[in-house]
């Protein structure tokens, strides 16, 4: 009786699950979406709670109590750190899947109960979980910046990271033909938490969007690992859909960023070497006042904002809403052009502007802007730079080429914002700031569009 | 009888693979970060295993990494759900005043 309720809440929660996703293709149906997983989150812990294996309560209450004591904090971090909050939430989940995986084997072990099957789960459960752990532990390092973001490489490194992540599949087979050697599984466990150390270690800091996605699919699949060792269906439904998502999400960063799928795989792409940073020749660039951008922008039809990380880090989004603002008032379309890789993780910068209160229908993504490009008289580049470079278009010497990027240079005027004309952080010359139709608005993000939205507000009182 | 369970989990997450494919492809771009966050949360169903093992009380260690899985998992339940709305609260509709 018993078993067939928990059975029909995990039934419920798996169902529920899938409506929580299904709501977020729209943002009207998304907060639907989360009650949806509360719901379903609800009904898998009341069902397993009438579990008559369970003798005690305290422990669990105890956990419970850590757990939303850590849970609340984490869940009001600035949005400018959710990446962070989000790797270090796949280390918990990496970190729960292998401490379960671990608990299994020692229960099992000493009753005989570890048949090859159980044991070839719970390897992969403890490998997949604690990679993810200290994998995920090393990326909010990095992006918090704990860690130095640069890429950290040395010889042989692929050989030797490949060579410890076969030992750690050697001794999960040897365990699976004989499951009394116990020696192996600590082996195994200090392998994977090794491993995941060394996988991030060469990767750098620009290459965490896609790193964060790929550890949230192996997040998953750890969850999945560990639905095959206690046999439940729930876990596996919710370990496929978590793994999915990181999937598609790390492929869509891979395409954002123009690499391969086998070369984030094998965590080898930080070593892309920045390419030489040719001395930009002297070609003028043309300067133009805040009071001059404003004038261009009243005459303006159409508008087009492209931010970049830069754009948060000189936390500008509010003036960004309020030149938004002043543009629709006047009846001008001002739209937000959103590459994929504008934030530190997929979908980053749209937050951080719907946070400073741009409405959504004003972020567009790069594919459903570009072919409009044309038709656009002004556009503004806020903390951006790669992304709209044009030599990733043609320049086949450029460590970019080949990357998708946002076609601003083929608007009417292209006002680029920047502090100096000193080459950027990568060290890649954008030819963008010395095109015929750009004008370059030197100075701090936040102050210089701040000047531009005074500018462009006193005009109108003086109209009015 | 194992390679029952096996042959039907088996089957159970090439069906939930595909769904997750096709509901996650659908999922509006504007929408990546929250969905992240949500799928950590709803991933954080491992609670599940984890409250088996630590309220059986086999022994101290298994209770322990329990009771530690338990901590893990319900920090992402709770960070995860209440985040996900936080961030989907900021999306403000066309049109709408504040």
């Amino acid at each position: 009786m018993i078993e067939n309720l928990t059975s029909a809440a995990y039934l419920a929660a798996g169902a529920l699950f899938i409506f929580a996703l299904r709501w977020m293709s729209h943002p009207k149906t998304a907060r639907r979406g989360v009650f949806a997983g509360v719901l379903g989150m609800t009904a898998a812990v009341g069902g397993t709670l009438l579990h008559p294996e369970i003798v005690g309560f305290e422990w669990i209450a105890l956990a419970v109590v850590i757990g939303t004591a850590i849970g609340i904090p984490l869940s009001r971090v600035a949005l400018t750190a959710v990446p962070q909050r989000t790797a270090i939430s796949h280390a918990f989940g990496g970190l729960a899947a292998g401490l379960v995986g671990t608990a299994k084997y020692i229960l099992w072990m000493p009753e005989g109960e570890l048949t090859p099957f159980r044991t070839g789960a719970i390897s992969l459960e403890v490998i997949l979980g604690f990679l993810t752990f200290t994998g995920s532990l090393m990326a909010a390092g990095k992006l918090q910046e704990w860690i130095p973001t640069r890429p950290i490489t040395y010889r042989g490194q692929n050989v030797i990271n490949l060579g410890m992540l076969g030992v750690a599949l050697l001794a999960a087979v040897v365990l699976v033909i004989d499951p009394t050697q116990w020696f192996l599984f600590p082996l195994l466990v200090i392998l994977s938490l090794l491993f995941g150390v060394m996988l991030i270690l060469p990767i750098g800091g620009a290459d965490m969007p896609t790193v964060i996605s790929l550890l949230n699919s192996y997040a998953g699949l750890a969850a999945v690992a560990m639905g095959y060792v206690l046999e439940n269906k729930v876990l596996i439904i919710a370990g496929a859909l978590d793994g999915a998502s990181g999937l598609i999400l790390s492929i869509i960063m891979c395409r954002a960023m123009n690499r391969s799928f086998s070369n984030v795989l094998f965590g080898a792409f930080g070593q892309v070497a920045g390419g030489p940073a040719t001395a930009a020749e002297a070609k003028p660039v043309k300067s133009a006042t805040a009071q001059d951008v404003a004038e261009l922008l009243e005459l303006a039809r159409e508008v087009v904002v492209v931010p970049g990380y830069g754009l948060a880090v000189a936390q500008a989004q509010h003036r960004a809403f309020e030149l938004y603002e002043q543009l629709t008032k006047r009846g001008i379309r001002c739209r937000f052009a959103i590459h994929p890789v504008a934030g530190r993780m997929p979908g980053h910068m749209n937050v951080l502007l719907a946070e400073a209160n741009v409405p959504y229908d004003a972020l567009v993504e790069m594919d459903d802007i570009n072919p409009d490009l044309g038709q656009v008289d002004v556009a503004i580049v806020v903390g951006a730079n790669d992304v709209v470079n044009p030599a990733a278009r043609h320049d086949k010497s450029s460590p970019i080429y080949g990357m998708p990027i946002i076609d601003v240079d083929k608007c009417k005027t292209v006002i680029a914002n920047k502090r100096t004309m000193n080459p950027g952080f990568a060290g890649i010359d954008n030819e963008l700031y010395t095109a015929d139709n750009t004008l370059m608005l030197f100075g701090d993000a936040k102050a210089a569009l701040g000047d531009v939205v005074k500018a462009l507000a006193g005009e109108s009182g003086m109209g009015h | 009888m194992h390679s029952v369970d096996f042959w039907s989990m088996t089957f159970v997450f090439m069906l939930a693979a595909f769904v997750g494919f096709d509901v996650i492809r659908s999922v509006s771009r504007l929408l990546h970060t929250p969905l992240m966050s949500l799928t950590n949360a709803i991933s954080a169903i491992a609670v599940v295993g984890s409250i088996i093992i630590a309220g059986e009380q086999k022994t101290t260690l298994s209770t322990v990494l329990g009771t530690i899985a338990v901590a893990a998992s319900v920090t992402n339940i709770v960070s995860g759900f209440l985040i996900t709305d936080r961030m989907l609260k900021m999306f403000r509709q066309p049109g709408s005043g504040r």
